[in-house]
């Protein structure tokens, strides 16, 4: 079976349910490939055994991106580029380059972070974001696992294991075409 | 999870033998060193006279000592408050088992009211170059035409010279209120501990904000009263908020690590990491709250460049006694809490939170001693024997009072609404 194409869904109304039912499914062995819920679940990404989130970085990074462009551009500006002696200062007074420093720094490390998710998570203008089941954007809590990643069990044990935890529905989704 | 949670909330803080004697060496030791730092004043070298008419005398430097640590543990005690109706304010739930822990800083406000007047009354003279009545005499040589304009807020509505009722009034007065806002915020706190009830948590609240107006007018105020005024040609428009931040920074430290401490007595088990992650976040931001406020003023004045603003920094900076400190002051207040507490391990984990803590509350302690020094003492002062001693008694003592009244009283607000929130505090 191809990976990332079939997909079984388990719909859940309640995220305490949703919160034990992630326990226990991991408990039986089987792999989740994602949960999409309407609001964020408290401690969901504990349960489903996430790493941190690796977005700090590339925020200090495109921060510190920011303050070593902004403080070269500064320079050079007013040291080679174009000397001017502004409030009879030095020709590079550094205090004066600090708010542009921290506006520049903010401002890359912002953005750049908002890249880095928007990429990761499949969001970018020319992707195509997946959606399982259009209801995870109002009301009901939305388990997708993978058929191929537990092609160990087979779908019906998967079936009635998500029916045993207290999903309302349990549905199929495939993404063959 | 709808689980019920059981801790205990009758716990009371038991003030040990082992932890009061600790305190009390650290008290020692500081007391020691401020002996040893008077003789060497007294008998050491002599210090150079800047100002011609006034010979120095090593009691300007143990008045100016004074004075730095009124200043900042009165900060410390208010800020204690001032968070507590923080929360109430702005409904925090989080923070709800923390309360008493806030309030129980505000003890020392009483003490600090009493040391700053009687400081004030011995010590004015030398602190405080407005005081001499000779500069708002036309016809003396020491006339001072800036200060004679600027007399009547000290002295209105009496003769400019004579005996300065109004600025006494005002000292009087912001302690006055800020005990009893602290009385009625303790008191409604211990009530609704006894009976329970959402109305005394609302009561709380309106009173929290009473007290929040009163104190964003008094805390700016006091900042050109009692530190300010030292310089008192200069001015600068934001230094209330300077002072205020610096209060901040080191009241928010000094409440992690007594939350840090109680944590591992074995004490309020159900303030987790989260909790005091968020304490650390605080602590964290507003490190860069002051810096940005220390910034502001620096820069302004940098680049205008009027000699009357920028003899401040003049008078930092270019001074041997002085010039390194800024440095220091700007490592310990923000590049330190800004590199190592960025990380959120960091901020989840005691060890960090500690020695930051611990370096943030001396670092803010260096800045008022950059306030007070320079000021009072010129090239006579410096960070001796005397400073660093009469810093930790000045610590002892705090703690001594703020423990043994946090024992005397619940260590939890145990009928507030918001517990069972904080207990699922998850960040």
């Amino acid at each position: 079976m191809e990976k990332d194409k079939n997909f079984v869904l388990g719909i859940f109304d309640d995220e305490d349910v949703l919160s034990q039912a992630v326990r226990q499914i991991r408990k039986a062995g089987i792999k989740i490939h994602e949960v999409y819920s309407p609001y964020p679940v408290h401690g969901l990404d504990e349960e489903l055994g996430y790493r941190r989130s690796r977005l700090p970085i590339a925020a200090f990074l495109f921060g510190l991106l920011g303050t070593i462009l902004a403080l070269t551009m500064q320079f050079y500006m007013m040291k080679f580029d174009w000397p001017m002696i502004i409030g009879g200062k030095n020709f590079a007074p550094i205090p004066t380059f600090i708010p542009v420093t921290f506006e520049l720094t903010v401002l890359l490390s912002a953005f750049g972070m908002v890249g880095v998710f928007m990429i990761t998570n499949n969001l970018k203008p020319w992707g195509q974001p997946r959606i399982f089941d259009i209801r995870s954007t109002d009301d009901k809590h939305v388990m997708a696992i993978d058929l191929a990643s537990n092609a160990a069990l087979g779908k019906e044990k998967i079936v009635e294991v998500l029916k045993t935890v207290g999903a309302t529905e349990v549905n199929n989704k495939n993404f063959e075409d | 999870m709808a689980q019920a949670t059981q801790y205990n909330l009758d716990q009371k803080f038991e003030f040990t033998d082992a932890v009061r004697k600790m305190i009390l060496i650290v008290g020692g030791i500081g007391l020691l060193f401020f002996i040893a730092g008077i003789a060497v004043e007294m008998f050491g070298g002599h210090g150079h006279a800047d100002d011609g008419d006034h010979a120095y005398h090593w009691s300007q430097r143990l008045f100016a000592n004074l004075w730095i640590n009124n200043v900042y543990f009165t900060g410390l005690a208010i800020i204690g408050v001032f968070f507590f109706a923080i929360q109430y304010a702005a409904s925090a739930g989080w923070s709800a088992p923390l309360v008493k822990v806030m309030i129980s800083f505000g003890h020392w406000l009483p003490i600090a009211g009493v040391l700053m007047i009687v400081t004030f009354f011995v010590a004015s003279h030398d602190l405080f170059h407005w005081t001499h009545s000779d500069i708002y005499d036309k016809s003396d040589s020491h006339y001072d035409a800036i200060i004679d304009g600027k007399g009547a807020f000290f002295y209105w509505p009496l003769e400019k010279g004579s005996f300065p009722i109004f600025y006494i009034v005002r000292m009087v007065l912001f302690f006055g209120f800020w005990v009893f806002f602290f009385n009625k915020l303790k008191t409604l706190s211990e009530q609704e501990d006894l009976h329970g009830g959402t109305q005394y948590w609302f009561r709380l609240r309106s009173w929290s904000a009473i007290f929040l107006v009163f104190f964003a007018v008094s805390s700016s105020v006091s900042a050109w009263d009692w530190v300010m005024s030292i310089d008192t040609h200069w001015f600068s428009t934001l230094f209330g908020w300077y002072v205020f931040a610096s209060w901040f920074v080191a009241g928010l430290a000094a409440l992690t690590l007594v939350t840090i401490f109680l944590k591992e007595q074995g004490y309020l088990e159900m303030v987790n990491e989260n909790h005091i992650h968020d304490l650390g976040k605080y602590v964290f931001a507003f490190s860069i709250f002051w810096t940005y406020i220390w910034f502001s003023q620096f820069l302004l004045i940098y680049y205008a460049n009027i000699p009357e603003e920028a003899v401040y920094f003049v008078e930092r900076l270019e001074s041997d006694v002085y010039g390194g400190f800024i440095i220091v002051n700007l490592v310990l207040n923000f590049f330190l809490p800004f590199l190592v507490l960025m990380t959120r391990d960091s901020k989840r984990h005691s060890v960090f939170l500690k020695l930051m803590c611990t370096l943030i509350l001396f670092g803010h302690w260096l800045d008022f001693f950059l306030m007070v020094q320079p000021g009072t003492l010129g090239q006579n002062g410096g960070l001796g024997l005397m400073e660093i001693g009469l810093l930790l008694v000045y610590a002892s003592a705090f703690s001594i009072v703020m423990l043994t009244n946090l024992a005397k009283g619940n260590l939890i607000a145990k009928n507030h609404p918001m517990l069972e929130e904080s207990y699922h505090h998850h960040i």
